[in-house]
């Protein structure tokens, strides 16, 4: 079995002089999947603490500002307050499914996020069929929050989790054929060429308005995968207390929570590697540095992040027919149509590079 | 072509709500509304309409302007409010008179209904604006509203 590791060369040449082939591998392994463990956390509690302080000043707040600078520790002091709470559960649940089902909404929320380039050299699973990947494992989530539901044993839990199956299957589609028609232009699925594609100006820009079309239809689509508001049909706390997670408590709520929080982060990830060129600085000015690739993507991916906090904390909610609507009447034809002028556009040859 | 026109709309409505938001965002950080309490308790100022507590003001010669009528007692709708009074002779008229001794106000009864200061014919007792009204026993709620010595200001009765 052969992937290519290529966070710092320099572990992996060291770690192979001193140890045998199988057990260099396994040691490197470990050390990426800690690694990215460790992103996942530091990710994650960032963004709650993120979402807490963009939703306070949108409602002209102050927001949590009282642990550490800022606020900055808050969210682990709350992180530590749900690992020394009480694992709670329904009399009749499906004990065995009830403790599985936060694991495959957080593993596979970490195997989508091992695809995404952060810079040239920090990028732990360079496949070939990346976009496809990516798209397989994110629908893999939806099978957790099924399973939560299904196994609480609690009638707005199992409600919750219909609503949650039936948007993300509906979603899918939406969100697989914005990224098709930028696959057209990158010629392309594996993200780090589809990055180096982008050198002669970000795809977005490549493919003026097909790409600006498709790049709405995306974010439309993305925040409708992540279930966050305005269409949190799953969760829905004013008519199904929290939805599928209704009857988890202490650190299993926690990795439903942090899940979200981290689709959201792999929502925003695509859209920047995709439409955005990734790493990539506008113009190449910091070129030079390539290790700056890392802010670049960074700041890219948090003003996506931003701007789908901006879409919560300002619409108003959908409701379940007018969600369906929005997708099978509206998105979905607009994108097959995209498609065409998109291939239509890279047929003429009439994409604006620099 | 309705189809067109209401993504148009959509769009279009979406972008004037997101601008609106927006300029909250912008100006969140010295328009915030949240008082930051233990910290600001110098400077914070609570409301004119603010129902804390009932007070009676008085003047700086330790004047009150209770003729103690027994309206609010008798308005108070739980018992929040016991006048003991007293008849005395007025120096001056040589008259006997109704005079307040105490105007006790049970603090723990009080529902801030409000109902005692609008049937005062004589503005005698107001909102007060202190909030921080926890103690440690609840004998303290019981407070005499009059202090101690204090007459009716002249010309109130007139």
């Amino acid at each position: 079995m052969y992937i290519p590791l290529k966070i710092t060369k320099t572990i992996h040449d060291w770690l192979f002089s001193i140890m045998s082939e199988g057990a260099a591998g396994l040691v490197e392994m470990i050390l990426i999947a800690l690694v990215y463990l460790g992103i996942f956390t530091v990710v994650g509690l960032f963004l709650v603490l993120m979402e807490r302080r963009v939703s306070a000043w949108f409602q002209l707040r102050i927001g949590p500002n009282r642990v550490g600078y800022q606020g900055l520790l808050q969210t682990m002091a709350d992180a530590l307050k749900l690992v020394s709470k009480e694992l709670t559960g329904t009399e009749k649940a499906d004990k065995f499914l009830y403790n599985l089902a936060p694991y495959f909404v957080i593993i596979s929320a970490i195997m989508a996020l091992a695809v995404i380039p952060f810079t040239r050299e920090f990028h732990a699973f360079d496949i070939n069929i990346g976009i496809f990947f990516l798209i397989a494992i994110s629908s893999v989530g939806v099978i957790g929050i099924l399973l939560a539901g299904w196994s609480s044993n609690n009638k707005f839990a199992l409600i919750g989790a219909m609503r949650s199956g039936v948007q993300t299957i509906s979603y899918e589609l939406s969100i697989g054929l914005s990224l098709l028609t930028m696959v057209l232009i990158a010629g392309t699925l594996q993200l780090s060429e589809i990055v180096e594609v982008q050198k002669n100006g970000w795809l977005i820009i490549q493919g003026h308005i097909p790409a600006s079309i498709a790049f709405m239809i995306f974010m439309i689509s993305g925040t409708a995968e992540t279930n966050r508001a305005p269409f949190d049909m799953a969760e829905a706390e004013s008519e199904l207390g929290a939805g599928f997670h209704t009857e988890y408590s202490g650190m299993k709520f926690a990795y439903f929570f942090l899940a979200e929080f981290i689709n959201m982060f792999i929502i925003a990830a695509i859209g920047t590697t995709i439409f955005f060129g990734g790493w990539l600085s506008p113009f190449g000015i910091t070129e030079s540095i390539p290790w700056l690739g890392v802010f670049w993507f960074l700041g890219k991916t948090f003003t996506l992040v931003f701007l789908m906090m901006w879409f919560r904390w300002t619409f108003p909610r959908l409701r379940v027919d007018q969600l369906l609507t929005l997708e099978w009447k509206y998105l979905l034809p607009i994108n097959l149509v995209n498609i065409v002028i998109m291939a239509l556009i890279v047929w003429l040859n009439l994409i604006i590079q620099f | 072509m309705s189809y067109f026109s209401e993504i148009y709309n959509g769009v279009k409505t979406l972008l004037t709500g997101m601008s609106i938001t927006g300029k909250y965002f912008l100006a969140s950080r010295k328009g915030a509304i949240t008082q930051q309490y233990p910290d600001n308790r110098e400077t914070l100022k609570m409301f004119d309409r603010f129902r804390g507590e009932v007070i009676m003001p008085h003047d700086e010669n330790n004047e009150h302007r209770c003729t103690g009528c027994q309206k609010c007692e008798i308005a108070c709708p739980n018992g929040t409010i016991e006048i003991v009074w007293d008849r005395k002779i007025n120096e001056e008229t040589g008259k006997k008179k109704k005079i307040i001794d105490k105007f006790v106000y049970h603090l723990g009864l009080c529902t801030m209904c409000g109902l005692c200061i609008d049937v005062c014919p004589t503005d005698a007792i107001k909102w007060g604006q202190n909030f921080e009204n926890s103690v440690f026993d609840r004998t303290y709620l019981t407070r005499v509203l009059n202090t101690p010595g204090s007459k009716l200001q002249p010309g109130v009765e007139d």
